[in-house]
C-alpha cells in the first residue's frame, strides 16, 4: 500500500510541468480508486488555488482605476473626500497596523501566561475546563464584542480610564485630548481581548508540543519551575508562539464589525489613544455599499488589495514559522 | 380512464398555476425597508399570484443592480446622478414613493427636551465651531433653557447612507460655508466628530455620551426614545420634526419632469426643513410583459392605498398635489411600446 502511494509523490528530475503531469497521470502501476482519489483531492487542493487566484485578479482589475489615477500617492495620501474624489489610504493602514499591533502587544503577555499556565502549571484536571473557557471567547460574535464596546466599555474609558490616565500620563502625546470613550484605546483593548484566545490556545499546543526530555533535563541540573520554563522550554517553543502571535495579528487585521462599532471612525492620525481612528476592512464595510462614482469605488477596492497584500505577506509567515516548528525533533513521549 | 386523465390534467393545471407565480426582485435603500416590506406583505392580500422580493443592500447597490438590469426595480434615497444616469441602457425613471425626515438627536444633560436649533446652529456645531452647549449662540436660540458647559461630541455615519446625503444636502443649502468645504454626499468628509456604524451606531453613541449631537432618521429617533430638535424653517418657525412638517415641506413645490426634487429647507410655515423623498427605479421600457405589468400594479396600489401605512411606520404620506405627477409618469411604464396602466 505505501508504495503505491509513494509511486504517485513526484519523483525525478524534468520541470515541475512534466513532474505534475507525472504525478496525476501516473504509470500503469497505480490502483485506479486510487488514482480517482488523487484526481478528486488534487482537484479540491486546486479550486482554493483558482479561487484565490481569481479574487486577486478581480481585485486588481477592479483597482486599476485608482492605481491610475493616484499612483504611490495613494499609500501615503491623507485624504480621504468621497464628495471631491480625493482618496489617501495613509490614515487607514496607520490606524489598521498601530491598533493591530497595541492590541498584540497587550494581548501576547497575558495570552503566554494563560498558555504556560495551561500546559506547565495548571493542575491536570483544571487544564480542560480552562482551556475550553479560553477557547469558547473566541467564538463569541464580533458583534456581540461591538455592542459590549459602545455600551459598557466605552463609558467606562470615558468615565473612569481615559480621566484617570490623562491626569497622571497626560504630559505623553499618547494620553491627550478629550476623553470620549470611543477611539483608539477601545478599539485596541476590544480587539485584544478578541485576539487572546487565538494567540492563548495555540501557544498552549506548542508548549505542550516541547518535548519532556528538555523538561526533566532542566529539572534534574536543579532548576526551578520558572528557570525550566524560561530556560528549557520557551526557546525550544519560541517560533511555534511566535507563529501563534502571527496568527493572532491576522486576525487583528482583518477584523471589522466590533473594530468599526467602537474606534470613532476617523481618517485621522493622532498619537492620542483618546482620539478616533479607522481600519481598512472598516472602511471597506462601511463606505462599499453606497460608494457612487467608479473611482470612488475602485478606491475601496485598493483598500482591500492593501489588506490583502499585508494579509497574504503576514499568512506566508506564520505558515512559514509553523512548519518550522513541526520540524523541531521530537522525544520521547511525556509521561 | 375519463376520471384519470382528469386528475391528471387537474394536477397539470395546478402545477403550471404555481410556476407562473412571478417573483419579482427589487434592491436598493434601506431607510424605506420598513414601508417596503409592509406593502409587499399587504399587496400579496390583492394579488396574491405577486410575490415581490425586496433587499435592502442600501441605494448605491440599487442604483448598481438596476443599471445592470439583475432587478425589477430598484430603490434609492438621493436621485441618480447625471453620471449613473448616462450609464443606463435604456431610460429609468424615478417613482416617488414616500418621504421621510432627518432629526437632529442630542444628549445633553438636564435638557430632556425642548431644544430648539437654527440652520446656522446645525452647521456650526457640525463643523466644529461651536464646540461647548453653553455656547452664546445656543443659549439665544434658547432662552430659557439652562445648557451645561459640556463639550458637544458630534456623532455621524460612518457608513454610507441616503440619510447623510439629505442632511449634507440640507447644510450645503443654508450654510456656504458647510457647501465650500464639506459638501454634500452619502459619505463626506465631516470636519469633526466620531462616526457610528448604521442608524443604531449613531443612536449608540447619542445615548451613551453625555454632550453628544447626530443625525438620524425619525422612526429611529423615536423608536429608541432619542431627544430631538426642533428645527428653525426658512419661515423663522422652529418645527418639531414629524411626517405632517415632511408631508408640508413636500406639497406646494414646483415639480420638474423627472420628480427629482429636493424639498430641504422648504419656504412653508410647517415646513420641516430636512426632509427628502426616497423613490422607487424602474426602466420606463419592461423587458417582460408579466412582470412589467406586476411592477407598474404594485406601484400603482403603493402610491394609492399603500399610502395609509405610512403614517403608523414615521414615514411621510405623499401630498396631493405630487399625487397626479406620479400617476402620469407610471403611466408613461411600457412593454414592447403598450402602456402598462390603463386605469383611470
Amino acid at each position: 500500500m505505501q508504495s503505491k502511494f509513494a509511486m504517485s509523490v513526484p519523483q525525478g528530475r524534468g520541470s515541475w510541468l512534466s513532474r505534475l503531469w507525472r504525478a496525476f497521470a501516473g504509470t500503469g502501476e497505480v490502483n485506479p480508486a486510487d488514482r480517482i482519489f488523487l484526481w478528486v483531492t488534487g482537484l479540491f487542493a486546486g479550486t482554493a488555488i483558482l479561487v484565490l487566484g481569481a479574487m486577486t485578479l478581480q481585485v486588481f482589475r477592479a483597482s486599476l482605476p485608482s492605481i491610475r489615477q493616484f499612483g504611490w500617492r495613494f499609500l501615503i495620501g491623507k485624504d480621504w473626500d468621497p464628495v471631491l474624489d480625493a482618496f489617501g489610504a495613509l490614515p487607514y493602514i496607520y490606524g489598521t497596523v498601530v491598533s493591530s499591533l497595541l492590541a498584540l502587544a497587550l494581548a501576547v503577555p497575558i495570552a503566554l501566561g494563560i498558555a504556560i499556565y495551561l500546559a506547565e502549571l495548571a493542575p491536570t484536571w483544571l487544564r480542560r475546563p480552562l482551556g475550553f473557557t479560553v477557547e469558547l471567547l473566541a467564538a463569541i460574535p464580533s458583534v456581540i464584542y461591538g455592542l459590549w464596546g459602545i455600551f459598557v466599555l466605552a463609558p467606562w474609558l470615558r468615565d473612569s480610564v481615559q480621566p484617570f490616565l490623562a491626569a497622571r500620563l497626560g504630559f505623553l502625546p499618547f494620553f491627550q485630548g478629550t476623553p470620549r470613550g470611543l477611539g483608539l484605546m477601545a478599539g485596541v483593548l476590544i480587539l485584544a481581548i478578541m485576539i487572546l484566545p487565538t494567540i492563548a490556545s495555540v501557544s498552549r499546543d506548542v508548549l505542550e508540543a516541547v518535548p519532556s526530555t528538555l523538561r526533566e533535563g532542566a529539572l534534574a541540573l536543579g532548576s526551578t519551575r520558572w528557570e525550566m520554563v524560561r530556560k528549557a522550554v520557551l526557546p525550544s517553543a519560541s517560533s511555534g508562539i511566535l507563529g501563534a502571535v502571527i496568527l493572532g495579528l491576522g486576525r487583528a487585521l482583518g477584523e471589522t464589525m466590533a473594530v468599526t462599532m467602537v474606534i470613532g471612525n476617523r481618517a485621522e492620525i493622532s498619537f492620542s489613544l483618546f482620539d478616533p481612528s479607522y481600519t481598512l476592512a472598516s472602511v471597506i464595510a462601511n463606505e462599499y455599499a453606497e460608494a457612487s462614482s467608479d473611482l470612488y469605488l475602485s478606491a475601496l477596492t485598493e483598500l482591500g488589495l492593501i489588506l490583502f497584500g499585508v494579509t497574504v505577506l503576514l499568512n506566508i509567515i506564520a505558515r512559514l514559522l509553523i512548519w518550522r516548528v513541526g520540524r523541531v525533533p521530537s522525544g520521547a513521549g511525556r509521561s | 380512464m375519463n376520471m384519470l386523465r382528469s386528475v391528471v390534467l387537474g394536477a397539470a393545471l395546478v402545477s403550471g398555476g404555481l410556476s407562473a407565480q412571478t417573483v419579482i426582485q427589487g434592491a436598493g435603500a434601506t431607510f424605506p425597508y420598513p414601508l417596503y416590506s409592509k406593502w409587499i406583505s399587504e399587496y400579496q392580500k390583492v394579488d396574491p399570484k405577486a410575490n415581490i422580493n425586496y433587499q435592502s443592500i442600501g441605494s448605491g447597490g440599487g442604483i448598481r443592480q438596476i443599471l445592470e438590469e439583475t432587478v425589477d426595480f430598484g430603490a434609492t434615497d438621493a436621485p441618480m446622478t447625471p453620471q449613473e444616469r448616462a450609464k443606463a441602457k435604456s431610460p429609468i425613471l424615478h417613482i416617488p414613493v414616500t418621504m421621510g425626515c432627518v432629526v437632529v438627536s442630542y444628549n445633553v444633560p438636564g435638557v430632556s427636551s425642548g431644544l430648539k436649533l437654527t440652520p446656522e446652529l446645525v452647521a456650526g456645531i457640525f463643523m466644529g465651531q461651536v464646540t461647548k452647549w453653553s455656547d452664546p449662540k445656543l443659549a439665544s436660540a434658547n432662552p430659557g433653557v439652562k445648557l451645561p458647559a459640556t463639550p458637544i461630541t458630534v456623532a455621524y455615519r460612518s457608513d454610507g447612507s441616503g440619510t447623510t446625503a439629505v442632511f449634507t444636502e440640507y447644510l450645503a443649502k443654508v450654510s456656504a460655508d458647510w457647501k465650500a468645504k464639506v459638501g454634500a454626499g452619502k459619505s463626506v468628509k465631516f470636519p469633526i466628530g466620531l462616526g457610528g456604524k448604521g442608524n443604531e451606531g449613531v443612536t449608540g453613541l447619542v445615548k451613551t455620551t453625555p454632550g453628544a449631537v447626530g443625525y438620524v432618521e425619525l422612526a429611529y429617533a423615536k423608536q429608541n426614545g432619542l431627544a430631538v430638535a426642533a428645527i428653525r424653517n426658512k419661515n423663522g418657525k422652529f418645527i418639531q420634526p414629524s411626517p405632517e412638517g415632511v408631508t408640508s415641506a413636500a406639497s406646494g413645490n414646483e415639480i420638474p419632469a423627472d420628480l427629482c426634487m429636493s424639498i430641504t429647507d422648504g419656504p412653508g410655515a410647517k415646513d420641516y426643513p430636512i426632509s427628502a423623498f426616497t423613490y422607487i427605479l424602474v426602466h420606463e421600457n419592461q423587458k417582460d410583459g408579466t412582470k412589467g405589468k406586476m411592477v407598474a400594479d404594485f406601484l400603482w396600489w403603493a402610491m394609492h392605498e399603500g399610502q395609509k401605512f405610512a403614517a403608523a411606520l414615521d414615514y411621510a404620506p405623499l401630498p396631493k398635489d405630487v399625487t397626479p405627477k406620479i400617476e402620469a409618469k407610471l403611466k408613461t411604464l411600457k412593454f414592447a411600446g403598450k402602456v402598462l396602466i390603463t386605469k383611470k
